[in-house]
């Protein structure tokens, strides 16, 4: 029995090789799907930013590709449909994340792996991407370091600014208004105990003191804290009319609670992660208006808000203001380089990714020659019930600031 | 004693066989690198940290009876030493720098806290992890204003299942020894009841310390070893609450009577959270917690304990099936009892009788 099923797969192998050897053109069978992968964290502390930010944009662009027939790979002169084929839930641990990568790589050999969510997790998944050469967007990720980093590993690609950008789009604002005395020197600053406060309070708080600014408040709370109100009554009584908090998106949303209930009103109040979220203006709707945050977005660019309504309406999450739309963006970049590659092989789709920009995608324009997109938006601000980039003011479609933060 | 020339005999041979059987199991272990692809052999890196990690919680917690949860904060502490000091010093330099770190830490919270008994222990324990990484979020924050460590060092996933291999082996010797030791008894008698210890003349502070360091050392350890893992680490990576729990779910399943009952409760369980993970990927945790219940209530002996029932049952007489027969036997047993008379009132008053008036030839 055993024999015979060998033999048979023998005599089908060579019949194989025959026909390959006859017909070199169609060198090898179209597959019946692009097949995708990624491990990111559905449980634990990190399963609110991934599922807010990156996997709502995941599921479109898989709906969107598939409701066009798939990717036309040249290769195969055909157009092959998306699959996800594994999904795995990293439990928001890092040991667990870097082995289900392995797993997707090595094990289940998908074509392509999508990045994991936080900045700490893509900077640990990096060198597996490297080391079995899967192009790596790693979309929601950002280091100061990031020019040595994309040199060490070769599939990797920054998107978002470098924490040092965002601290100097803020000032830029900041100054406009300290420079015609409307605004005092004093800064209340708050961080989330995190790499990603640690880095922002840093590059934030090195940049104010260059342009002549006072901190008089500058504090650190826990990761995950229940309670911000001594932080808000500190604020407060600082006399700052600054308030820049570098936040994670739970305690975004609690400091500005904390901060309506206290009454607090600085003329300006900035809060980081989470601002830009769709919820952020569901959640305080006319009090959100002239709130500051990290991020930023041009709903006017060619695409972008018929992206909105449609991850509204296919996955039920509208998209933040600041990550999302760019994580959309990363892989029509992904899907475009395929079509143009017109292969499947990761090793040109890479190379293409880098040299064959620009890309036009929902976030306008975006050529990765570099590994690191330069010019993005460092701040927005909540514009009339939608999240508006507004500094650096460079960039194109930039909206007039909203001075001061009207009472909440 | 007669039979103790021959109880000796029958040891030694057992030892020999115990000996023969695991030698030949760590050397089958020894060449899973060449075997398996990157996953399955981080998957085995995965089993054996667990499992130096039970094994070193079960030296401390199985014999002093305090659940501790302060695994993480050991192997977070060796993590992150490896992370910190491996720019300055070569990588087994910071291995055994992590060991010190972290036998002091041991030191330093053994003696100020297990004069703490149970629940107050618990949490003492499980804080102690949290406390550390907070301590580390803001020294990276307020002193290096730059948080997450580079670790780029010539140490692959290969030479990080050797090592936490032959950590494994050493673990287990240890535990070995130490159930044949002076300590290893005297740990036995705290465990049992701590004041007949005190009275009996064991120094039960130092027996405890000692214990929580030599378990500490090996978390530390397997922490340090794992570090070279990732090549970016943060505090939050490093101490991370859960291992401390699952370690404890671990060797709750696997049992903690044997010596070897937690590779019984690490395998199953750590297959199990892989299958959850990647086929039910929602429903991780969930799945997960009802798990952590069916042992906590079915399995208080764990694997272990289950193993040993049905190996002792299997050892029984065979009892005859009873059929339809048994049932129809049985009420025929029941109708044909003597019957209880009721005593009634005249009982009650018979027995207050008997109170206030014994009978002469009963002894009151």
């Amino acid at each position: 029995m055993h024999t015979q099923w060998r033999r048979a797969m023998a005599a089908a192998a060579l019949a194989a090789f025959g026909t390959l050897a006859a017909l070199p053109v169609h060198a090898a069978d179209a597959p019946n799907s692009i097949r995708i992968g990624y491990a990111i964290s559905l449980s634990g502390v990190n399963a609110q930013g991934a599922a807010t930010t990156t996997l709502p944009g995941y599921d479109l662009w898989v709906h969107d590709v598939n409701a066009q027939g798939g990717i036309f790979v040249k290769e195969f002169n055909k157009k092959i449909p998306v699959e996800v084929v594994a999904k795995y839930d990293d439990t928001s641990s890092a040991e667990t994340m870097l082995r289900l990568e392995e797993k997707l790589m090595t094990e289940d050999k998908v074509d392509f792996v999508l990045p994991p969510w936080s900045t700490g997790f893509n900077l640990a998944a990096a060198p597996i991407f490297a080391k079995y050469g899967y192009p790596d967007l790693a979309v929601t990720a950002n280091a100061n370091d990031e020019e040595q980093l994309v040199k060490q590993f070769p599939t990797l690609f920054f998107f978002l600014n470098q924490p040092i950008h965002f601290g100097q789009a803020l000032i830029e604002v900041l100054n406009k208004y300290k420079n015609s005395g409307q605004l005092n020197n004093k800064i209340a600053m708050v961080s989330v105990g995190d790499q990603f406060g640690a880095e922002m309070s840093a590059g934030f708080g090195a940049g104010l003191k260059a342009s002549g600014y006072d901190i008089v408040l500058q504090k650190s709370y826990p990761l995950g804290a229940a309670d911000l109100t001594n932080e808000i009554k500190e604020a407060k009584a600082s006399g700052a009319d600054t308030f820049i908090a570098a936040s994670y998106p739970p305690d975004t949303f609690m400091l500005t609670g904390t901060a309506i209930t206290q009454g607090y009103n600085p003329k300006i109040f900035y809060t980081a992660v989470g601002t830009a979220f769709a919820e952020y203006g569901a959640n305080f709707k006319k009090k959100a208006q002239g709130v500051m945050g990290i991020g930023g977005w041009n709903p006017a660019l060619p695409g972008a808000m018929d992206y909105y309504k449609r991850q509204l309406a296919v996955t039920g999450h509208a998209p933040d203001g600041w990550a999302s739309p760019v994580t959309y963006a990363s892989l029509q970049i992904l899907q475009q380089a395929i079509e143009k590659a017109g292969t499947l092989d990761r090793k040109k789709v890479l190379d293409t990714i880098v040299n064959g920009g620009p890309w036009q995608t929902i976030s306008g324009p975006i050529d990765l020659k570099t590994h690191i997109v330069e010019h993005q938006w460092g701040a927005g601000q909540w514009q009339n019930g939608q999240f508006v980039g507004v500094s650096p003011t460079d960039m194109p479609g930039v909206k007039p600031f909203i001075f001061p933060k009207p009472s909440w | 004693m007669a039979a103790s020339a021959e109880d000796r005999r029958r040891r030694r041979t057992r030892t020999a066989a115990a000996i023969g059987a695991l030698v030949a199991l760590v050397a089958v272990l020894a060449t899973v690198p060449l075997l398996t692809s990157d996953y399955q052999l981080s998957f085995m890196v995965n089993v054996m940290s667990y499992l130096v990690l039970t094994i070193a919680w079960a030296l401390f917690s199985g014999t002093t009876r305090l659940v501790s949860l302060a695994t993480s904060a050991f192997f977070g502490i060796g993590m992150y030493t490896v992370a910190m000091s491996i720019k300055i010093l070569p990588l087994y330099a910071s291995f055994a720098l992590a060991i010190v770190v972290g036998a002091a830490v041991a030191l330093v919270v053994g003696v100020l806290t297990l004069r703490l008994s149970g629940m107050f222990f618990v949490i003492f324990s499980f804080g102690l992890s949290e406390m550390i990484r907070e301590l580390m979020v803001w020294w990276e924050i307020n002193q290096t204003h730059t948080m997450g460590r580079y670790v780029y060092v010539p140490f692959d996933t290969t030479m990080i299942y050797e090592h936490l291999l032959g950590l494994a082996v050493v673990v287990f010797l240890v535990g070995w020894l130490l159930r044949r030791s002076r300590l290893g008894i005297a740990l036995l008698v705290i465990g049992e009841d701590e004041t007949v210890a005190r009275q009996v003349g064991i120094n039960v502070p130092f027996t405890k310390v000692a214990i929580f360091i030599v378990s500490a050392m090996f978390m530390t350890l397997t922490g340090a070893l794992m570090a070279p893992r990732f090549s970016f680490i943060n505090p939050n990576f490093a101490f991370n609450p859960l291992v401390s729990f699952v370690v404890v779910i671990m060797a709750l399943l696997g049992g903690l009577q044997k010596l070897w009952a937690p590779v019984l409760g690490v395998i199953p369980l750590i297959i199990l959270s892989e299958r959850l993970q990647t086929q039910f990927p929602f429903w991780y945790s969930v799945l997960l917690g009802l798990v952590f219940m069916v042992i906590v209530y079915f399995l208080p002996r764990g694997v272990t304990g289950l193993l040993e029932d049905i190996w002792k049952a299997l050892g029984r007489p065979l009892a005859l099936p009873r059929g339809f027969t048994g049932p129809l036997l049985d009420a025929w047993a029941w109708l044909s009892r003597p019957i209880f008379l009721p005593r009634g009132l005249a009982g009650i008053i018979e027995e207050r009788w008997l109170k206030i008036m014994p009978r002469a030839n009963e002894k009151r």
